[in-house]
């Protein structure tokens, strides 16, 4: 978990406290976000040589187009909205775990590009 | 309102797999077709014969094609500052890790391998379908929110009411009717 932006890139970073994080297989980020927005995140994400290969799924509340567009423009993976009923979270979550996680091929080494 | 996807696959046999798959799991999509990499990007960008070909709401592509590579696909589509947003989905025999990192690398929505065997591929196809088109959110922008039919018939009842009403103003009172800011509006 990443409470935040700052503590997210952090975490993928491996500074600080999160010197022996793991690198994850799959990120999960929401837009909005505290300290370093959701869409800041997703920039430095897909602008690191090392980490772009990390699928990154935008899971959030906002619906809106504009918010839709600019995640796919800085390269999200997909965009998911956050249901308000907690069954159809779960069920979302299930099909994030389904798909990301037994069909999806993900990246096994850590890049060098 | 039909799914536009476009499969780029020079394999005639899985071509006829992915059509036969996607038809029997859901009829709203409309399969799209491009032989080698050339092709695609002439459908993608709308040249020569693709003039009216629709923007896809889903790409997939495979890696090995004739003419024009996949990667070169990908890169092409991902470096464009339209098409970068329609996600791709890379389907290829290939399971070496090389080729999964070149496609995360290029920025491919995701990776799936092929299945060999016609029951595999198949559920692979609904999972696309769960996934992609009942789960995810697709961007719209880019994309005419009429289609060609309801422009024509618009144009005609516009044609009408100034024959009727002698509004000869272009863009009148029917503008203030039409949804609100749709970022992809024809009009």
């Amino acid at each position: 978990m990443a409470g935040d932006g700052v503590e997210a890139m952090a975490f993928l970073r491996r500074e600080g406290a999160y010197r022996d994080a793991p690198r994850p297989d799959l990120i999960l980020l929401d837009l909005n976000l505290p300290k370093m927005d959701g869409r800041q995140v997703l920039a430095h994400i897909k602008e690191d040589g090392n980490l772009k290969t990390i699928p990154t799924v935008i899971l959030t509340t906002s619906d809106a187009e504009v918010d839709i567009v600019k995640s796919y423009q800085l390269q999200a993976n997909c965009y998911l909205t956050k249901p308000v009923q907690l069954d159809a979270f779960e069920s979302l979550v299930k099909s994030i775990n389904d798909f990301w996680l037994t069909k999806v091929k993900l990246p096994q080494q850590e890049s060098s590009g | 309102m039909p799914l536009q996807v476009l499969l780029i696959e020079d394999s005639p046999g899985d071509v006829r797999l992915t059509r036969e798959a996607f038809h029997e799991v859901n009829p709203l999509i409309h399969l799209h077709m491009a032989n080698d990499g050339v092709e695609a990007m002439a459908f993608l960008t709308n040249e020569g014969e693709y003039a009216n070909a629709p923007r896809p709401d889903l790409i997939l592509l495979d890696l090995n094609l004739p003419k024009m590579d996949g990667r070169e696909v990908l890169a092409h589509i991902k470096e464009h500052a339209s098409l970068r947003t329609i996600p791709t989905v890379i389907l290829t025999s290939s399971e070496a890790e090389a080729d999964v990192i070149k496609s995360y690398q290029l920025q491919a929505n995701c990776y799936l391998s092929k299945p060999m065997h016609f029951e595999a591929f198949h559920k692979l196809v609904k999972s696309i379908d769960d996934f992609w088109f009942t789960r995810v959110k697709l961007p719209q922008a880019g994309k005419p929110v009429i289609t060609g039919h309801e422009l024509k018939l618009r144009i005609t009842h516009d044609f009408h009411r100034r024959q009727w009403y002698g509004d000869t103003s272009s863009s009148g009172r029917g503008q203030s009717r039409r949804r609100p800011a749709d970022p992809g509006s024809v009009s």
